[in-house]
Protein backbone atom coordinates (compact mmCIF):
# COMPACT_ATOMS: atom_id res chain seq x y z
CA UNK A 1 0.00 0.00 0.00
CA UNK A 2 1.37 3.41 -0.91
CA UNK A 3 0.30 6.96 -0.25
CA UNK A 4 -1.97 8.33 -2.96
CA UNK A 5 -2.13 11.85 -4.37
CA UNK A 6 -5.45 12.26 -2.56
CA UNK A 7 -3.80 11.33 0.75
CA UNK A 8 -0.95 13.77 0.07
CA UNK A 9 -3.51 16.52 -0.55
CA UNK A 10 -5.25 15.71 2.72
CA UNK A 11 -1.98 15.67 4.68
CA UNK A 12 -0.82 18.94 3.11
CA UNK A 13 -4.08 20.62 4.06
CA UNK A 14 -3.83 19.32 7.64
CA UNK A 15 -0.22 20.55 7.74
CA UNK A 16 -1.29 23.90 6.23
CA UNK A 17 1.19 23.71 3.36
CA UNK A 18 0.05 24.60 -0.15
CA UNK A 19 1.45 22.23 -2.77
CA UNK A 20 1.79 22.84 -6.50
CA UNK A 21 0.51 20.06 -8.76
CA UNK A 22 4.00 18.77 -9.62
CA UNK A 23 4.99 18.78 -5.96
CA UNK A 24 2.18 16.40 -5.04
CA UNK A 25 3.71 13.66 -7.13
CA UNK A 26 7.22 14.34 -5.86
CA UNK A 27 6.22 14.35 -2.18
CA UNK A 28 4.04 11.26 -2.64
CA UNK A 29 7.05 9.36 -3.95
CA UNK A 30 9.38 10.67 -1.25
CA UNK A 31 6.99 10.04 1.64
CA UNK A 32 6.47 6.53 0.32
CA UNK A 33 10.21 5.98 0.65
CA UNK A 34 10.09 7.21 4.27
CA UNK A 35 7.06 5.02 4.87
CA UNK A 36 8.84 1.99 3.49
CA UNK A 37 11.86 2.76 5.69
CA UNK A 38 9.83 3.19 8.87
CA UNK A 39 7.56 0.19 8.24
CA UNK A 40 10.42 -1.97 9.52
CA UNK A 41 9.38 -1.38 13.11
CA UNK A 42 6.09 -3.19 12.45
CA UNK A 43 7.94 -6.52 12.43
CA UNK A 44 8.71 -6.15 16.15
CA UNK A 45 6.50 -7.67 18.81
CA UNK A 46 5.74 -4.87 21.25
CA UNK A 47 2.93 -6.60 23.09
CA UNK A 48 2.86 -5.28 26.66
CA UNK A 49 5.59 -2.69 26.12
CA UNK A 50 4.83 0.63 27.77
CA UNK A 51 5.29 3.50 25.26
CA UNK A 52 8.19 5.82 26.15
CA UNK A 53 6.86 9.36 25.94
CA UNK A 54 9.69 11.03 27.77
CA UNK A 55 13.14 9.90 28.93
CA UNK A 56 12.99 11.81 32.22
CA UNK A 57 10.43 11.28 34.93
CA UNK A 58 7.71 13.78 34.10
CA UNK A 59 5.72 15.76 36.59
CA UNK A 60 3.77 18.96 36.58
CA UNK A 61 5.83 22.07 37.20
CA UNK A 62 4.05 24.61 39.36
CA UNK A 63 5.04 28.15 40.23
CA UNK A 64 3.45 30.95 42.20
CA UNK A 65 1.18 33.17 40.15
CA UNK A 66 3.23 36.33 40.49
CA UNK A 67 3.33 39.24 38.09
CA UNK A 68 6.79 39.54 36.59
CA UNK A 69 8.32 41.50 33.69
CA UNK A 70 7.58 40.32 30.16
CA UNK A 71 8.69 41.49 26.74
CA UNK A 72 7.40 44.97 25.88
CA UNK A 73 4.35 44.93 23.61
CA UNK A 74 5.87 47.18 20.94
CA UNK A 75 8.97 45.00 20.72
CA UNK A 76 6.92 41.83 20.37
CA UNK A 77 4.76 43.42 17.68
CA UNK A 78 7.81 44.60 15.76
CA UNK A 79 8.23 41.09 14.27
CA UNK A 80 4.61 40.97 13.11
CA UNK A 81 4.29 40.90 9.33
CA UNK A 82 1.12 43.01 9.53
CA UNK A 83 0.31 45.11 12.59
CA UNK A 84 -2.36 47.76 13.16
CA UNK A 85 -3.34 49.70 16.28
CA UNK A 86 -1.07 47.62 18.49
CA UNK A 87 -2.50 44.32 17.25
CA UNK A 88 -1.68 41.63 14.72
CA UNK A 89 -3.82 41.91 11.62
CA UNK A 90 -5.08 38.86 9.71
CA UNK A 91 -7.61 38.39 6.89
CA UNK A 92 -11.27 38.27 7.89
CA UNK A 93 -12.13 34.98 9.60
CA UNK A 94 -15.92 35.19 9.62
CA UNK B 1 50.65 30.21 17.74
CA UNK B 2 48.37 33.00 16.71
CA UNK B 3 45.55 34.09 18.98
CA UNK B 4 42.78 32.67 16.79
CA UNK B 5 44.34 29.22 17.07
CA UNK B 6 44.18 29.07 20.85
CA UNK B 7 41.58 27.34 22.99
CA UNK B 8 39.78 28.92 25.93
CA UNK B 9 42.27 27.78 28.56
CA UNK B 10 45.24 29.23 26.70
CA UNK B 11 43.39 32.47 25.96
CA UNK B 12 42.37 32.85 29.60
CA UNK B 13 45.89 32.26 30.79
CA UNK B 14 47.25 34.90 28.39
CA UNK B 15 44.54 37.31 29.52
CA UNK B 16 45.24 36.71 33.19
CA UNK B 17 48.95 37.20 32.73
CA UNK B 18 48.34 40.48 30.94
CA UNK B 19 49.94 39.23 27.72
CA UNK B 20 46.91 40.12 25.65
CA UNK B 21 43.82 42.28 26.01
CA UNK B 22 40.24 41.20 25.30
CA UNK B 23 40.24 43.61 22.33
CA UNK B 24 43.28 41.91 20.83
CA UNK B 25 41.56 38.54 21.10
CA UNK B 26 38.34 39.78 19.48
CA UNK B 27 40.26 41.59 16.75
CA UNK B 28 42.24 38.44 15.98
CA UNK B 29 39.02 36.41 15.77
CA UNK B 30 37.34 38.81 13.34
CA UNK B 31 40.53 39.11 11.28
CA UNK B 32 40.52 35.33 10.91
CA UNK B 33 36.82 35.26 10.03
CA UNK B 34 37.28 37.93 7.36
CA UNK B 35 40.20 35.95 5.96
CA UNK B 36 38.61 32.52 5.66
CA UNK B 37 34.84 32.69 5.94
CA UNK B 38 34.26 33.54 2.30
CA UNK B 39 35.57 30.03 1.66
CA UNK B 40 34.07 28.19 4.64
CA UNK B 41 30.79 30.13 4.84
CA UNK B 42 30.11 29.14 8.43
CA UNK B 43 28.52 32.40 9.59
CA UNK B 44 25.12 33.79 8.69
CA UNK B 45 25.39 36.94 10.83
CA UNK B 46 28.32 38.62 12.56
CA UNK B 47 27.97 40.79 15.66
CA UNK B 48 31.26 42.61 15.26
CA UNK B 49 30.38 46.04 16.58
CA UNK B 50 28.84 44.72 19.80
CA UNK B 51 31.66 42.23 20.30
CA UNK B 52 34.25 44.99 20.11
CA UNK B 53 32.28 47.07 22.60
CA UNK B 54 31.99 44.15 25.03
CA UNK B 55 35.72 43.47 24.75
CA UNK B 56 36.51 47.12 25.49
CA UNK B 57 34.36 46.98 28.62
CA UNK B 58 36.51 44.08 29.86
CA UNK B 59 39.86 45.80 29.34
CA UNK B 60 40.40 46.19 33.10
CA UNK B 61 41.35 42.90 34.73
CA UNK B 62 39.23 43.53 37.84
CA UNK B 63 36.10 43.63 35.64
CA UNK B 64 36.75 40.12 34.45
CA UNK B 65 35.01 37.97 37.04
CA UNK B 66 32.94 35.67 34.79
CA UNK B 67 33.75 32.07 33.93
CA UNK B 68 33.98 33.00 30.24
CA UNK B 69 35.38 36.52 30.65
CA UNK B 70 36.54 37.86 27.31
CA UNK B 71 36.13 34.48 25.61
CA UNK B 72 34.72 34.52 22.07
CA UNK B 73 31.84 32.17 21.27
CA UNK B 74 29.36 31.69 18.44
CA UNK B 75 25.86 30.23 18.34
CA UNK B 76 23.99 28.04 15.89
CA UNK B 77 21.36 30.27 14.34
CA UNK B 78 18.42 28.60 16.06
CA UNK B 79 19.46 29.99 19.44
CA UNK B 80 17.62 33.26 20.01
CA UNK B 81 19.72 36.38 20.57
CA UNK B 82 18.02 39.57 21.62
CA UNK B 83 18.24 42.21 18.92
CA UNK B 84 20.32 39.98 16.64
CA UNK B 85 18.72 38.28 13.64
CA UNK B 86 17.97 34.59 14.28
CA UNK B 87 16.97 32.80 11.09
CA UNK B 88 17.13 29.01 11.69
CA UNK B 89 18.64 29.21 8.16
CA UNK B 90 15.09 29.50 6.84
CA UNK B 91 13.37 32.00 4.55
CA UNK B 92 10.56 31.81 7.08
CA UNK B 93 12.66 33.67 9.68
CA UNK B 94 14.96 35.61 7.37
CA UNK B 95 14.10 38.89 9.12
CA UNK B 96 13.26 37.63 12.61
CA UNK B 97 14.80 39.69 15.43
CA UNK B 98 14.22 37.98 18.79
CA UNK B 99 13.09 40.14 21.69
CA UNK B 100 14.88 37.93 24.21
CA UNK B 101 18.01 35.82 24.66
CA UNK B 102 17.81 32.04 24.91
CA UNK B 103 18.83 30.90 28.40
CA UNK B 104 22.10 29.42 27.07
CA UNK B 105 22.92 32.73 25.36
CA UNK B 106 22.23 34.76 28.49
CA UNK B 107 24.26 32.34 30.63
CA UNK B 108 27.26 32.78 28.32
CA UNK B 109 26.70 36.56 28.27
CA UNK B 110 26.40 36.68 32.06
CA UNK B 111 29.66 34.75 32.30
CA UNK B 112 31.16 37.61 30.22
CA UNK B 113 31.65 35.55 27.08
CA UNK B 114 31.62 37.58 23.86
CA UNK B 115 29.19 36.59 21.11
CA UNK B 116 30.87 36.70 17.72
CA UNK B 117 27.99 35.74 15.47
CA UNK B 118 25.38 33.24 14.35
CA UNK B 119 26.19 30.06 12.51
CA UNK B 120 24.79 28.38 9.44
CA UNK B 121 22.82 25.13 9.73
CA UNK B 122 20.36 22.93 7.90
CA UNK B 123 16.99 24.69 7.87
CA UNK B 124 15.34 24.32 11.30
CA UNK B 125 18.01 21.69 12.14
CA UNK B 126 16.47 19.22 9.69
CA UNK B 127 19.35 17.79 7.71
CA UNK B 128 22.80 16.29 7.95
CA UNK B 129 24.99 18.24 5.55
CA UNK B 130 24.27 21.99 5.88
CA UNK B 131 23.26 21.88 2.22
CA UNK B 132 19.68 22.45 3.37
CA UNK B 133 20.37 25.97 4.63
CA UNK B 134 17.99 28.25 2.73
CA UNK B 135 20.86 30.71 2.22
CA UNK B 136 24.05 28.85 1.21
CA UNK B 137 25.88 25.66 2.10
CA UNK B 138 28.82 25.66 4.52
CA UNK B 139 32.03 24.00 3.32
CA UNK B 140 34.18 21.52 5.22
CA UNK B 141 37.45 23.32 6.08
CA UNK B 142 39.45 20.09 5.56
CA UNK B 143 38.22 19.85 1.98
CA UNK B 144 36.11 22.69 0.66
CA UNK B 145 34.39 20.37 -1.83
CA UNK B 146 32.91 18.37 1.02
CA UNK B 147 30.05 19.00 3.44
CA UNK B 148 30.78 19.88 7.07
CA UNK B 149 27.93 17.62 8.21
CA UNK B 150 24.87 18.92 9.98
CA UNK B 151 22.72 20.20 11.16
CA UNK B 152 25.25 22.14 13.32
CA UNK B 153 27.61 22.23 10.32
CA UNK B 154 28.36 25.94 10.58
CA UNK B 155 29.36 25.48 14.22
CA UNK B 156 31.70 22.56 13.51
CA UNK B 157 33.21 24.24 10.45
CA UNK B 158 33.81 27.56 12.24
CA UNK B 159 35.54 25.83 15.17
CA UNK B 160 37.61 23.61 12.86
CA UNK B 161 38.63 26.59 10.70
CA UNK B 162 39.77 28.42 13.84
CA UNK B 163 37.26 31.19 13.30
CA UNK B 164 36.04 30.81 16.88
CA UNK B 165 37.28 28.56 19.73
CA UNK B 166 33.85 27.31 20.84
CA UNK B 167 30.28 27.27 19.58
CA UNK B 168 26.93 25.99 20.74
CA UNK B 169 24.94 23.69 18.52
CA UNK B 170 21.90 21.49 18.98
CA UNK B 171 21.60 17.73 18.54
CA UNK B 172 18.40 15.79 17.88
CA UNK B 173 19.84 12.69 16.20
CA UNK B 174 23.54 13.52 15.90
CA UNK B 175 23.52 17.14 14.75
CA UNK B 176 26.45 18.10 17.00
CA UNK B 177 28.45 14.87 16.94
CA UNK B 178 28.22 14.06 13.22
CA UNK B 179 29.51 17.48 12.02
CA UNK B 180 32.15 17.44 14.78
CA UNK B 181 33.36 14.08 13.41
CA UNK B 182 33.34 15.34 9.81
CA UNK B 183 35.29 18.46 10.77
CA UNK B 184 37.79 16.85 13.18
CA UNK B 185 36.65 18.67 16.31
CA UNK B 186 35.03 17.75 19.63
CA UNK B 187 31.22 17.78 19.82
CA UNK B 188 29.35 17.09 23.04
CA UNK B 189 25.65 16.45 23.41
CA UNK B 190 24.80 16.37 27.12
CA UNK B 191 21.98 14.29 28.66
CA UNK B 192 18.46 15.30 27.76
CA UNK B 193 17.47 17.96 30.30
CA UNK B 194 21.03 18.89 31.32
CA UNK B 195 20.92 22.17 29.38
CA UNK B 196 17.96 24.51 28.99
CA UNK B 197 16.22 24.61 25.61
CA UNK B 198 14.36 27.83 26.34
CA UNK B 199 14.72 30.24 23.43
CA UNK B 200 16.07 27.53 21.16
CA UNK B 201 13.84 26.86 18.14
CA UNK B 202 12.36 23.40 18.68
CA UNK B 203 12.58 20.56 16.19
CA UNK B 204 11.79 17.35 18.11
CA UNK B 205 11.30 18.39 21.71
CA UNK B 206 11.74 14.98 23.35
CA UNK B 207 15.18 14.59 21.74
CA UNK B 208 16.58 18.11 21.16
CA UNK B 209 19.53 19.04 23.32
CA UNK B 210 21.91 22.00 23.23
CA UNK B 211 25.60 21.16 23.39
CA UNK B 212 29.13 22.33 22.74
CA UNK B 213 31.55 22.16 19.82
CA UNK B 214 35.20 22.92 20.63
CA UNK B 215 38.71 21.96 19.58
CA UNK B 216 39.50 20.16 22.81
CA UNK B 217 37.72 18.39 25.64
CA UNK B 218 38.65 20.89 28.36
CA UNK B 219 36.96 23.75 26.49
CA UNK B 220 33.82 21.60 26.26
CA UNK B 221 33.90 21.11 30.03
CA UNK B 222 34.31 24.82 30.69
CA UNK B 223 31.40 25.81 28.45
CA UNK B 224 29.23 23.05 29.89
CA UNK B 225 29.94 24.44 33.37
CA UNK B 226 28.54 27.74 32.12
CA UNK B 227 25.37 26.52 30.42
CA UNK B 228 24.26 23.42 32.38
CA UNK B 229 21.60 23.34 35.06
CA UNK B 230 17.96 23.80 35.87
CA UNK B 231 16.17 26.67 34.16
CA UNK B 232 12.78 27.74 35.52
CA UNK B 233 11.83 28.73 31.96
CA UNK B 234 12.30 25.17 30.65
CA UNK B 235 10.06 22.70 32.47
CA UNK B 236 12.00 19.78 30.99
CA UNK B 237 15.39 20.97 32.25
CA UNK B 238 16.53 18.62 34.99
CA UNK B 239 16.76 19.68 38.60
CA UNK B 240 19.90 17.64 39.17
CA UNK B 241 23.06 19.07 40.68
CA UNK B 242 25.68 20.22 38.18
CA UNK B 243 29.19 19.09 39.14
CA UNK B 244 32.30 21.02 38.16
CA UNK B 245 32.97 19.29 34.85
CA UNK B 246 36.56 20.49 34.74
CA UNK B 247 37.23 18.30 37.80
CA UNK B 248 36.87 15.28 35.50
CA UNK B 249 39.78 16.38 33.32
CA UNK B 250 42.17 13.74 34.61
CA UNK B 251 44.06 11.56 32.16
CA UNK B 252 43.41 8.40 34.15
CA UNK B 253 40.84 5.78 33.27
CA UNK B 254 42.26 2.74 35.04
CA UNK B 255 39.55 0.19 35.73
CA UNK B 256 36.89 2.00 33.68
CA UNK B 257 34.67 -0.51 31.87
CA UNK B 258 34.16 0.29 28.21
CA UNK B 259 31.74 -1.60 25.98
CA UNK B 260 31.70 -1.70 22.18
CA UNK B 261 28.36 -2.70 20.65
CA UNK B 262 28.80 -5.57 18.20
CA UNK B 263 25.85 -4.39 16.10
CA UNK B 264 27.55 -1.07 15.37
CA UNK B 265 30.86 -2.60 14.34
CA UNK B 266 29.06 -5.10 12.09
CA UNK B 267 27.18 -2.35 10.22
CA UNK B 268 27.65 -3.00 6.49
CA UNK B 269 27.77 0.76 5.82
CA UNK B 270 30.75 1.19 8.18
CA UNK B 271 33.87 2.32 6.29
CA UNK B 272 36.72 -0.17 7.04
CA UNK B 273 39.13 2.73 7.61
CA UNK B 274 36.90 4.11 10.35
CA UNK B 275 36.38 0.69 11.89
CA UNK B 276 40.16 0.16 12.09
CA UNK B 277 40.71 3.52 13.78
CA UNK B 278 38.06 2.95 16.45
CA UNK B 279 39.36 -0.56 17.10
CA UNK B 280 42.83 0.91 17.45
CA UNK B 281 41.37 3.45 19.91
CA UNK B 282 39.90 0.58 21.94
CA UNK B 283 43.35 -1.04 22.14
CA UNK B 284 44.76 2.33 23.22
CA UNK B 285 42.18 2.45 26.02
CA UNK B 286 43.18 -1.05 27.06
CA UNK B 287 46.81 0.03 27.18
CA UNK B 288 45.72 2.90 29.39
CA UNK B 289 44.17 0.47 31.86
CA UNK B 290 40.51 0.37 30.83
CA UNK B 291 38.58 -2.88 30.65
CA UNK B 292 37.18 -3.28 27.14
CA UNK B 293 34.42 -5.73 26.34
CA UNK B 294 31.92 -6.49 23.61
CA UNK B 295 28.31 -5.59 24.36
CA UNK B 296 25.01 -5.89 22.52
CA UNK B 297 22.34 -3.28 21.78
CA UNK B 298 19.95 -5.55 19.88
CA UNK B 299 17.25 -2.96 19.17
CA UNK B 300 19.66 -0.30 17.92
CA UNK B 301 18.96 -1.24 14.30
CA UNK B 302 15.46 0.16 14.77
CA UNK B 303 16.66 3.51 16.11
CA UNK B 304 16.66 5.36 12.77
CA UNK B 305 13.18 4.22 11.71
CA UNK B 306 11.87 5.15 15.19
CA UNK B 307 13.52 8.55 14.91
CA UNK B 308 11.96 9.03 11.47
CA UNK B 309 8.55 8.70 13.08
CA UNK B 310 8.92 10.47 16.43
CA UNK B 311 11.14 13.29 15.09
CA UNK B 312 8.76 14.38 12.31
CA UNK B 313 5.71 13.85 14.55
CA UNK B 314 7.07 16.28 17.12
CA UNK B 315 8.31 18.59 14.36
CA UNK B 316 4.85 18.77 12.81
CA UNK B 317 3.52 20.13 16.10
CA UNK B 318 6.48 22.44 16.78
CA UNK B 319 6.41 23.96 13.29
CA UNK B 320 2.76 24.94 13.67
CA UNK B 321 3.89 28.20 15.29
CA UNK B 322 5.17 29.44 11.93
CA UNK B 323 1.82 30.66 10.71
CA UNK B 324 2.70 34.11 9.40
CA UNK B 325 0.75 35.91 12.13
CA UNK B 326 3.14 36.98 14.90
CA UNK B 327 6.50 36.68 13.17
CA UNK B 328 8.09 35.23 10.07
CA UNK B 329 7.17 35.20 6.43
CA UNK B 330 3.56 35.97 5.50
CA UNK B 331 1.71 35.84 2.21
CA UNK B 332 0.27 39.34 2.35
CA UNK B 333 -1.90 38.79 -0.74
CA UNK B 334 -4.05 35.99 0.72
CA UNK B 335 -7.64 37.12 1.31
CA UNK B 336 -8.58 34.37 3.76
CA UNK B 337 -6.83 32.87 6.76
CA UNK B 338 -6.49 29.35 5.38
CA UNK B 339 -4.71 30.57 2.25
CA UNK B 340 -2.56 32.86 4.38
CA UNK B 341 -1.37 29.88 6.47
CA UNK B 342 -0.90 27.51 3.54
CA UNK B 343 0.84 30.00 1.25
CA UNK B 344 3.06 31.49 3.95
CA UNK B 345 4.29 28.04 4.91
CA UNK B 346 4.69 26.93 1.30
CA UNK B 347 6.83 30.00 0.60
CA UNK B 348 8.76 29.97 3.89
CA UNK B 349 9.75 26.30 4.26
CA UNK B 350 12.21 24.30 2.19
CA UNK B 351 11.40 20.81 0.89
CA UNK B 352 12.95 18.88 3.78
CA UNK B 353 10.94 20.84 6.33
CA UNK B 354 7.77 20.28 4.28
CA UNK B 355 8.51 16.56 4.03
CA UNK B 356 9.03 16.15 7.76
CA UNK B 357 6.02 18.26 8.71
CA UNK B 358 3.77 16.33 6.30
CA UNK B 359 5.14 12.94 7.30
CA UNK B 360 4.75 13.89 10.97
CA UNK B 361 1.19 14.99 10.31
CA UNK B 362 0.50 11.64 8.66
CA UNK B 363 1.92 9.45 11.46
CA UNK B 364 -0.17 11.35 14.00
CA UNK B 365 -3.37 11.24 11.96
CA UNK B 366 -6.24 9.04 13.05
CA UNK B 367 -5.85 5.63 11.50
CA UNK B 368 -2.04 5.88 11.44
CA UNK B 369 -1.30 6.92 15.02
CA UNK B 370 -1.24 3.39 16.48
CA UNK B 371 0.65 1.85 13.58
CA UNK B 372 3.39 4.47 13.52
CA UNK B 373 3.62 6.93 16.40
CA UNK B 374 2.47 4.70 19.24
CA UNK B 375 4.44 1.74 17.89
CA UNK B 376 7.56 3.92 17.60
CA UNK B 377 7.23 5.03 21.22
CA UNK B 378 7.10 1.39 22.29
CA UNK B 379 10.19 0.54 20.30
CA UNK B 380 11.84 3.62 21.80
CA UNK B 381 11.27 1.99 25.20
CA UNK B 382 13.01 -1.19 23.99
CA UNK B 383 15.96 0.87 22.72
CA UNK B 384 16.28 2.64 26.07
CA UNK B 385 16.01 -0.71 27.90
CA UNK B 386 19.00 -1.95 25.88
CA UNK B 387 21.08 0.90 27.29
CA UNK B 388 19.78 0.40 30.85
CA UNK B 389 20.83 -3.26 30.67
CA UNK B 390 24.30 -2.41 29.37
CA UNK B 391 24.93 0.39 31.86
CA UNK B 392 24.18 -2.02 34.71
CA UNK B 393 27.64 -3.48 34.22
CA UNK B 394 29.70 -1.08 32.10
CA UNK B 395 30.62 2.61 32.44
CA UNK B 396 30.78 3.89 28.87
CA UNK B 397 30.00 2.78 25.32
CA UNK B 398 32.51 3.36 22.51
CA UNK B 399 31.39 3.49 18.87
CA UNK B 400 32.35 5.17 15.63
CA UNK B 401 30.49 8.51 15.39
CA UNK B 402 29.60 8.05 11.73
CA UNK B 403 29.87 5.16 9.26
CA UNK B 404 31.69 7.32 6.67
CA UNK B 405 33.77 10.48 6.54
CA UNK B 406 32.43 13.75 5.07
CA UNK B 407 30.78 13.27 1.68
CA UNK B 408 31.03 15.63 -1.27
CA UNK B 409 28.74 18.63 -1.66
CA UNK B 410 25.88 17.69 -3.96
CA UNK B 411 26.70 13.98 -3.76
CA UNK B 412 23.47 13.05 -1.99
CA UNK B 413 21.18 15.73 -3.37
CA UNK B 414 18.86 13.23 -4.97
CA UNK B 415 18.70 10.93 -2.01
CA UNK B 416 17.30 12.78 0.96
CA UNK B 417 17.10 9.69 3.16
CA UNK B 418 20.62 8.32 2.62
CA UNK B 419 22.45 11.38 3.89
CA UNK B 420 20.73 11.04 7.24
CA UNK B 421 21.59 7.37 7.52
CA UNK B 422 24.94 8.76 8.62
CA UNK B 423 23.22 9.33 11.95
CA UNK B 424 22.81 5.59 12.46
CA UNK B 425 25.32 5.49 15.36
CA UNK B 426 24.36 8.77 17.00
CA UNK B 427 20.54 8.71 17.06
CA UNK B 428 20.15 6.10 19.83
CA UNK B 429 21.66 8.43 22.43
CA UNK B 430 18.94 10.98 21.66
CA UNK B 431 16.16 8.42 21.86
CA UNK B 432 17.47 7.32 25.26
CA UNK B 433 18.43 10.84 26.45
CA UNK B 434 22.08 9.96 27.07
CA UNK B 435 25.21 12.15 27.07
CA UNK B 436 27.52 11.46 24.11
CA UNK B 437 30.66 13.05 22.75
CA UNK B 438 32.50 12.77 19.46
CA UNK B 439 36.27 13.23 19.57
CA UNK B 440 38.89 13.03 16.81
CA UNK B 441 40.48 9.55 16.54
CA UNK B 442 42.47 9.77 13.31
CA UNK B 443 42.11 10.21 9.57
CA UNK B 444 40.77 7.99 6.83
CA UNK B 445 41.86 8.98 3.30
CA UNK B 446 42.94 12.36 4.66
CA UNK B 447 39.59 13.16 6.25
CA UNK B 448 38.95 13.34 10.00
CA UNK B 449 37.24 10.47 11.80
CA UNK B 450 35.25 10.75 15.02
CA UNK B 451 34.87 8.30 17.87
CA UNK B 452 31.73 8.44 19.99
CA UNK B 453 31.65 7.90 23.76
CA UNK B 454 28.18 7.43 25.25
CA UNK B 455 27.55 7.62 29.01
CA UNK B 456 24.61 6.83 31.25
CA UNK B 457 22.18 9.67 31.94
CA UNK B 458 23.74 12.65 33.76
CA UNK B 459 27.18 11.05 33.80
CA UNK B 460 28.68 13.76 31.60
CA UNK B 461 31.74 13.82 33.86
CA UNK B 462 32.75 10.25 33.09
CA UNK B 463 32.28 10.84 29.35
CA UNK B 464 34.55 13.89 29.55
CA UNK B 465 37.10 11.95 31.58
CA UNK B 466 37.42 9.17 29.00
CA UNK B 467 37.49 11.71 26.16
CA UNK B 468 40.16 13.76 27.89
CA UNK B 469 42.31 10.72 28.66
CA UNK B 470 42.21 9.69 25.00
CA UNK B 471 42.98 13.21 23.83
CA UNK B 472 45.98 13.49 26.16
CA UNK B 473 47.39 10.20 24.87
CA UNK B 474 46.88 10.81 21.14
CA UNK B 475 47.89 13.56 18.70
CA UNK B 476 44.70 13.74 16.62
CA UNK B 477 43.17 16.94 17.98
CA UNK B 478 46.40 18.82 17.31
CA UNK B 479 46.56 18.32 13.55
CA UNK B 480 46.21 21.62 11.79
CA UNK B 481 44.23 21.92 8.64
CA UNK B 482 44.94 24.27 5.76
CA UNK B 483 41.96 25.90 4.17
CA UNK B 484 41.92 26.01 0.38
CA UNK B 485 45.66 26.32 -0.16
CA UNK B 486 46.29 28.38 2.98
CA UNK B 487 49.94 28.54 4.06
CA UNK B 488 50.93 26.86 7.30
Amino acid sequence: MTLTIKEIEDIALLARIKLQEDEKDKFAQQLNIVREFTNRIKELDTEGVEPLTHVLPTYNVFRDDNVCPSSPREEMLSNGPLVEDGQYKVPKIM
Amino acid sequence: MELHELGLYELQSKLNQGEVSPQEIINAIFKRIHEVDDKVKAFLTLDEENAIKKAAALCKGENRTGLMAGMPFALKDLICTRGLRTTCASRMLENFIPTYDATVASRLNNAQGILIGKLNMDEFAMGCSNELSAFFPTHNPWDLNRVPGGSSGGAAAAVAAREVPVALGSDTAGSIRQPAAYCGVVGFKPSYGRVSRWGVAAYASSMDQVGVIARNVEDCALVLNTIAGKDPLDGTSADIEVPDYTSYLIPDIKGLRLGYPREFFAQPALDPGIKDLVEEALRKYEDMGAIVEEISLPYSEYALPVYYIIGPAEASANMACYDGVRFGLRDLEADNVLDMYCNSRANGFGDEVKRRVMWGTYVLSSGQYEAYYLKAMKVRRLIKNDFDNVFAHIDLIITPTTPTTAFKLGEKNNDFLTSCKNEVFTVSANLAGLPAISIPCGFSDGLPVGMQIIGSAFNEGKVLQAAYAFQQNTPYHQYKLQIGGEQK
